[in-house]
């Protein structure tokens, strides 16, 4: 594990895990953020049969950078009767709350966070700081369109945790653990033994388990959508209502803050997907190191296919964002309350029982 | 209860069929056009930019009438019957040095109406539409070939020529004024009525 090797190099507890928890940010967020929202661009433009920014660098490669020089070099502007001290927070906090999502997320075999046994638990608690961070942003303001973005994200995230938790409950009922690295090294071997394919365990039960299994994916990936506030459901910064939401008044840093949260968001929604249904870092097919000989090389493979599933997760919520139209209010709220939470108790329910049985 | 799962499997169907659309529109080629790099393909027609060749202008003014906007302005000298000003391209002798031809482009409003009636073709419309300017004074073009010197020097030249025909005639009247003269202006003046009174010239 990089802890154990970090604390023989420093000699310091403390700092090994300072060391630790910033590794995630600066070898994977910033750079995955970057390349995220090139690859919205292009991805968009694509689609729309456009080329999209083809002028910086080879077909636009360094557009992100020159976007971020030009937020750095923005004004750092506070409307003059917005709350301050909230107003400066929120940022902040809204990008704590994403990024502490990932202390629970196993990168692969030699990499978690924090591999705690509530692991999943833990990622929707600490994912509702955001719902605060982002409130607080629309309050602190003093703009109608902002607090309109903030209660609309408020209600949207409130309602769509629901049928996450019990996509999460459906998942502790069938493996018995939240610990996403207990849950994917279960997933190890052939990509057969992934939950969306009925888990590690043969038997009459695995076939049982792929069609329901394949219904609480969809479940907990379209509420995840909703969680992130992506297309079909941005109405919390939803362009032509409300100008920007929450994040109306927020300029410079402040603003690629909030816009690095969520694609950091993005990121670990897909990989908790992925973690839960996909095997996590494994590899569907087994691993090179193994057929080589060389072990240190399973570690980075795992990376690699951890990588390669949360960004195809991450392409498929780009892929929906510019085929949906955006959803209304009312629209969202009966997708969830009255679809996807009966679907969720109902499949809930039957896997309950087949686990029992 | 029946609507319910109907609405679900529209639901989930409809995405699909509109994920399956977009996803095969992001291997249609792109119809952006890298503009300042690739320009467009304009069509055969088209009319931009007004160039006049002044080789082959005559300066017989006719566009300048025929501009709806007046942005075109000529001015000519007569050359002397003795210079030679060449031909233009189809065989027209010319007989005019154009002193000034100017275009204000920016009053310009692309109609076209000056290239017609035009008889040697020699305005005419470019395929250049890349001429903004900073001072609007930059977008009166001159099409003048010859230098300010030599446009003094044929307008000095025609004056004097001028002048000279006018000795010449001025001699010639008052030769013949001398011997009919007499006679003839105490007819006129009595016969005619007073509302003639240019036709002795």
């Amino acid at each position: 594990m990089i802890y154990d090797y970090l604390y023989s190099w420093t000699g310091s507890a403390t700092l090994a895990a300072f060391i630790q928890s910033l590794l995630p940010l600066f070898i994977f967020i910033l750079p995955f953020a970057l390349f995220a929202v090139l690859l919205e661009r292009k991805v968009s433009a694509h689609m729309q049969d456009r080329l999209g920014p083809m002028r910086v660098g080879y077909h636009g490669i360094l557009q992100t950078i020159a976007d971020i020089i030009k937020l750095i070099q923005k004004e750092d502007l506070t409307p003059t009767d917005s709350d301050k001290p909230l107003f400066n927070i929120a940022p902040a906090l809204v990008f704590a709350g994403s990024y502490a999502v990932f202390a629970a997320i196993p990168f692969s075999g030699a990499f978690i966070g924090a591999s705690i046994d509530l692991g999943l638990f833990y990622i929707v608690a600490v994912s509702g700081l955001v719902v605060a961070g982002i409130l607080m942003a629309g309050w602190a303001s003093n703009n109608k369109y902002s607090l309109l973005g903030a209660m609309r994200s408020a209600a949207q995230i409130i309602s769509y945790e629901i049928p996450t938790m019990l996509v999460v409950l459906t998942i502790v009922m069938v493996t018995g653990t939240l610990n996403l690295y207990t849950l994917s090294e279960m997933q190890t071997g052939y990509f057969w033994n992934w939950l969306i394919l009925g888990g590690p365990e043969f038997g009459v039960s695995k076939f049982i388990f792929i069609p329901l299994m394949i219904i609480s994916f969809v479940v907990i990936y379209i509420s995840t959508l909703a969680e992130v506030n992506r297309t079909p459901f941005d109405i919390p910064e939803a362009e032509s209502e409300l100008v920007a939401g929450y994040h109306t008044e927020y300029s410079g840093m402040k603003f690629a803050m909030f816009f690095l949260s969520e694609y950091a968001n993005m990121f670990a929604v897909s990989a908790i997907v992925s973690a839960v249904f996909f095997g996590g870092y494994q590899s569907p097919f087994g691993y090179l190191g193994n057929t080589l000989g060389i072990p240190w090389l399973i570690p980075i493979e795992q990376f690699i296919w951890f990588t390669a599933k949360g960004l195809f997760f991450v392409f498929v919520q780009m892929w929906l964002r510019w085929t949906l139209p955006r959803l209304r209010v009312d629209q969202l709220m009966a997708l969830c309350w009255k679809y996807l939470i009966p679907i969720a108790f109902v499949n809930l329910l039957i896997i309950g029982l087949i686990t029992v049985l | 209860m029946k609507q319910y799962f109907e609405n679900i499997w529209t639901g989930l169907i409809t995405v699909m069929i509109g994920m399956k659309v977009t996803f095969k529109h992001l291997f249609v080629p792109a119809v952006t056009i890298q503009y300042p790099d690739v320009k467009p393909e304009l069509p055969e027609r088209e009319r931009n930019r007004l160039y006049v060749n002044m080789d082959d202008c005559i300066g017989c003014d006719q566009c300048a009438r025929a501009c709806p906007v007046d942005c075109i302005e000529i001015e000519t000298v007569k050359g002397l019957p003795t210079e030679d000003l060449g031909k233009t391209s189809n065989g027209k002798k010319k007989a005019l040095w154009v002193t000034k031809f100017n275009i204000d482009i920016a009053k310009c409003c692309f109609c076209q109406l000056c290239v017609f009636p035009c008889p040697t073709e020699c305005i005419y419309m470019t395929d250049v539409y890349e001429f903004s300017e900073y001072n609007r004074n930059n977008l009166v073009y001159n099409f003048v070939t010859l230098t300010s010197q030599e446009i003094e020097e044929k307008k000095l030249n025609y004056e004097k020529f001028e002048a000279e025909k006018a000795a010449q005639k001025a001699a010639a009247a008052s030769k013949a004024a001398e011997k009919p003269s007499a006679v003839k202006t105490e007819n006129k003046t009595e016969n005619k009525p007073p509302e003639n009174p240019g036709s002795v010239q």
